[in-house]
């Protein structure tokens, strides 16, 4: 049976913030995700907004590690080569709305965040296409957007270059107490580790229950959202907000970090069974519509090239993040809604110094950095003609739509946490995630994978078990020609 | 940096045909081609019904495609790069252009052929409610999977559109021992060829049904079915009759769009209705010197036209490099009553005949096309059936054009 120091449940952006914080330290450290790839779950579906801090009532671990993780993103993003811009967020309202806004700046201030109420003026030198009976703002400068699938990848590699393991597609079945730590016992094998950290998202449940831990109840919300062509970038400058209600923050507007305008999401609660599905409703989408109508009418939705669902789940009202008072060395990451990705980065930090506290482990003297990919539509001339040079497969594009090439697509088959399907190596170097949505470029995708990974092309997956693209042969000779 | 008369962007049909109308003029012409063959979608069209009008037998698109190919590439006198996919075109007509073989290429081009075809409509595109499992594509690449990759994608299938590509792949499916249940079309009529729906549905007994939808579609790894329902004439589904059908694919044939991305941004003026560009009858855009041929212009449902237009396209590349193409003044040829777009939506004034294409908006028996200038009548047409799925055209004299010219159908 295999020994780890430390095991962590769930490849989310908790979970892989907390293993590449793990992986700064000198012990032996191994992920366990049920699906075919880190970020499948809420860390894949979701706004891809770094909060400013405003929203969290103050005191709450929400605030703590939303404004402590907000100030990570520019250097971690940069140091993980993970799209991230900071754009500024708005949170707009109507006449009237003012004591609103002003509530939400007082909160603002004292969670130490920097906001600025600004009125109309402001507001369209900012938003130029703003709805015209929007009065005034809550204008928060530091906040931002990031690709929460990439910074979720790009965590799981750096902790993979140094040393960390990842084990996907092994979902853990059984949890007890062993030996002075943990039996974990999954579909495929048995390990034993001095110390688990649960961040299962949505599932966090079942692994409590699998040990006899108890979970508050959970609430488990579904968004619809809209994501626009590149095309219709500029639209939309900041992330633009209503004011929250009691649902949440609300349905925005907002540039991507790669280019993209995202609409969305609603919050629709889903019981426990459905919160992995994520399916978009058409009632859902009519509300975006309208949501979108109030703030920015002016947007396309002809441009519209994709929409999808993400659940959100909640325990209560805060953040669980604390050792269990049952079971030592035992970690639990429950509930961590908006603004978890923000605060992800600093919950990694957190748990990673109360892991190495109770097992006295020794930081290493440096972690080596995560190598950048190479992006053809981000490199000069110099570089695109010598990459090519070096290494055809950069001059071969494969998706039109974002000029992705055969070398991206297979450095991403080949990376650290190597992608096998067809979404892992769309989330790593977005081939089919333009206007076209893969028309072209699946099938050439496919057949690049079953080449590197040797098998036929009827086994090529979209993702999980069962997704097989073309699972059948045709039968009357037709074929390559 | 190399330099040519005539570069066109595409080797599918149109870009072979552009390529050769300007070989005949006597230019020098290269053509870029992204994928690592000439024929573009035809090679993945093994089925039969091309070349009735050009070649007046019937071919399949690979056969098709190579009568044009061997006419390219006979004699080396139209340089081809293979792979090469154009990044940027300048208004000075500046190629940048991306190949493994050539690294990156700048290619000076005298005039320029735009000749890049068109892309499905996506799910995404249509906001196709329900969860994101396998099991769902556009007809296109569940066609090039079987045609070029030879593996099918499915058993039991759903077809949403009744597109040309979606009636072609219902029938390939049914022979492959998939079991098409329906074809559901969103609209009141078929935006397909007539003879698509007899030979692919009815001689297979497929059920295609109007004014319906799908609402969403289930299921989490694979695609396990598809709830549809009826559309009111504004075309919003009645939830209350939403049925499930089990099935584990879904093709989508719901629209084709003109990939006239290396445009965005640029001046060529562009039709809001066909996607593509505005063009004069030598298929000129309004920027001079670059042309605009075959599905990227306007999307066809005959290659025998993208033939046929590629080539006078490739001719006045040709011609305009030289220096010899005809401007003058132009007029507009605007459309109104039934008929949804004409094309060239401008044309000179001159000698000669002038071939007008257009679409109608709906299914029409019996009805008139009438050409007007001013006031006068220059030419007629009874039909008997018009369809938006079938191009029409109606030919007239350009010596009797003296202003704006107009396109409708009258009882």
């Amino acid at each position: 049976m295999e020994r780890f120091d430390v095991i962590v449940i769930g490849g989310g952006v908790v979970g892989t913030a907390v293993l590449r914080s793990l992986a700064a330290y000198k012990a032996k450290v191994l992920l366990l995700e049920k699906s075919s790839d880190v970020a499948t779950g809420a860390s894949r579906a979701n706004s891809g907004i770094v909060h400013a801090g405003y929203d969290a009532e103050t005191g709450t671990k929400k605030a703590y590690f939303n404004v402590k993780g907000a100030a990570m993103f520019p250097s971690l993003t940069r140091e993980l080569h993970v799209p991230y811009r900071m754009v500024g967020s708005l949170v707009a309202a109507k006449e009237g709305g003012l004591p609103a806004i002003k509530a939400l700046y007082e909160r603002g201030v004292n969670n130490g965040v920097k906001v600025e109420i600004i009125e109309r003026e402001k507001i369209e030198a900012l938003e130029p296409n703003i709805a015209p009976d929007i009065k005034y703002a809550l204008y928060a400068p530091e906040a931002g957007v990031v690709s929460p699938y990439k910074l979720t990848i790009a965590q799981a590699d750096h902790a993979v270059v140094n040393g960390a393991e990842i084990r996907l597609e092994e979902k853990v079945v059984g949890i007890s107490e062993s030996a002075g730590g943990y039996l974990v016992v999954t579909d495929k094998a048995e390990y034993h580790a001095s110390y688990v950290v649960n961040a299962a998202g949505a599932g966090a449940v079942e692994i409590n229950a699998l040990l006899g831990e108890s979970t508050p109840e959970m609430k488990h919300a579904v968004g619809d959202y809209y994501i626009l062509d590149s095309k219709a970038a500029g639209v939309v400058n900041t992330v633009v907000f209503p004011l929250p209600d009691e649902k949440g923050k609300g349905i925005l507007v907002a540039p991507t970090a790669d280019g993209n305008v995202i609409l969305g999401p609603t919050s629709r609660v889903v019981p426990h069974d459905e919160a992995e599905i994520n399916a978009v409703t058409r009632e859902g989408l009519a509300l975006v519509r309208e949501g979108v109508g109030k703030l920015i009418p002016k947007v396309d939705m002809r441009s519209v090239i994709r929409v999808y669902a993400g659940t959100r789940t909640a325990v209560g009202g805060d953040f669980i993040i604390e050792e269990s008072c049952k079971f030592k060395n035992y970690f639990m990451l429950l509930g961590i809604c908006s603004p978890g990705l923000t605060s992800a980065p600093a919950i990694g930090e957190y748990v990673a110094e109360k892991v190495s506290a109770a097992l006295h482990l020794q930081k290493k003297e440096a972690m080596r950095p995560l190598p950048p990919r190479f992006r053809l539509t981000e490199a000069s001339d110099e570089d695109i003609k010598a990459k090519i040079a070096l290494d055809p497969s950069y001059g071969r594009i494969v998706c039109r739509c974002e000029k992705v090439t055969e070398g991206e697509i297979l450095s991403a088959i080949h990376s650290p946490l190597p992608a096998h399907t067809v979404d892992a190596v769309k989330r790593r170097v977005r081939a089919g995630m333009g206007r076209c949505q893969g028309g072209f470029c699946r099938p050439r995708v496919m057949e690049i994978l079953s080449r590197e990974l040797s098998i036929p092309l009827s086994e090529v997956r979209l993702g999980d078990k069962g997704s097989e693209i073309a699972p059948y042969e045709v039968k009357d000779g037709y074929g390559k020609i | 940096m190399e330099r040519f008369d005539v570069v066109i962007i595409g080797g599918g049909p149109a870009g072979m045909a552009a390529a050769l109308g300007a070989r005949e003029s006597g230019a020098s012409v290269a053509i870029l081609e992204r994928d690592d063959r000439l024929g573009g979608i035809l090679n993945q069209c093994i089925h039969n019904g091309f070349g009735l009008h050009y070649f007046g037998e019937e071919l399949t698109g690979p056969e098709y495609a190579k009568r044009f190919r061997d006419q390219v590439t006979k004699d080396g006198g139209i340089k081809v790069f293979l792979e090469a996919m154009v990044l940027s075109l300048t208004e000075d007509r500046l190629v940048r252009a991306i190949s493994p073989t050539a690294g990156l290429l700048e290619i000076e081009a005298g005039s320029v052929v735009l000749a890049m075809g068109c892309r499905e409509r996506s799910a995404g595109a249509i906001a196709l409610a329900g969860t994101r499992p396998a099991g769902i594509y556009t007809a296109g690449m569940a066609q090039r999977l079987s045609n070029i990759d030879g593996y099918l994608v499915g058993k039991e299938v759903v077809i949403l559109g009744s597109g040309d590509i979606g009636l072609i792949m219902a029938r390939r499916m049914t022979s492959e021992g998939a079991k098409v249940k329906l074809v559901a079309e969103i609209m009141p009529f078929s935006s397909g060829l007539k003879r698509n729906i007899v030979q692919c549905l009815n001689d297979y007994d497929i059920p295609l049904r109007y004014s319906t939808t799908v609402t969403r579609v289930a299921g989490e790894g694979r695609l396990v079915g598809v709830y549809v329902a009826p559309v009111d004439d504004k075309m919003v589904p009645d939830l209350s009759r939403e049925e499930y059908i089990p099935c584990d694919t879904l093709l989508l044939s719901v629209g084709l769009i003109p990939e006239n991305d290396l445009l965005n941004g640029s001046k060529v003026e562009m039709s809001r209705v066909t996607s593509g560009a505005v063009v004069d009858e030598y298929r000129q855009t309004s920027v001079p010197g670059v042309f605009s041929a075959g599905n990227v212009l306007h999307v066809h449902d005959l290659v025998d036209n993208v033939s046929e237009e590629a080539f006078v396209a490739g001719r006045s590349a040709a011609g305009f490099a030289r220096g010899e193409l005809s401007g003058g003044d132009t007029v507009n040829v605007l459309p109104s009553q039934g008929v949804r777009y004409a094309l060239p939506q401008r044309i000179h004034k001159g000698e000669g005949k002038i071939k007008i294409y257009f679409r109608v908006d709906k299914v029409y028996q019996g009805r008139t096309v009438v050409v007007k200038c001013g006031e006068e009548v220059i030419r007629k047409k009874k039909t008997l059936v018009m369809a938006p799925g079938e191009m029409q055209n109606i030919e007239i004299d350009a010596s009797l054009v003296t202003g704006d010219v107009s396109i409708y159908t009258e009882e």
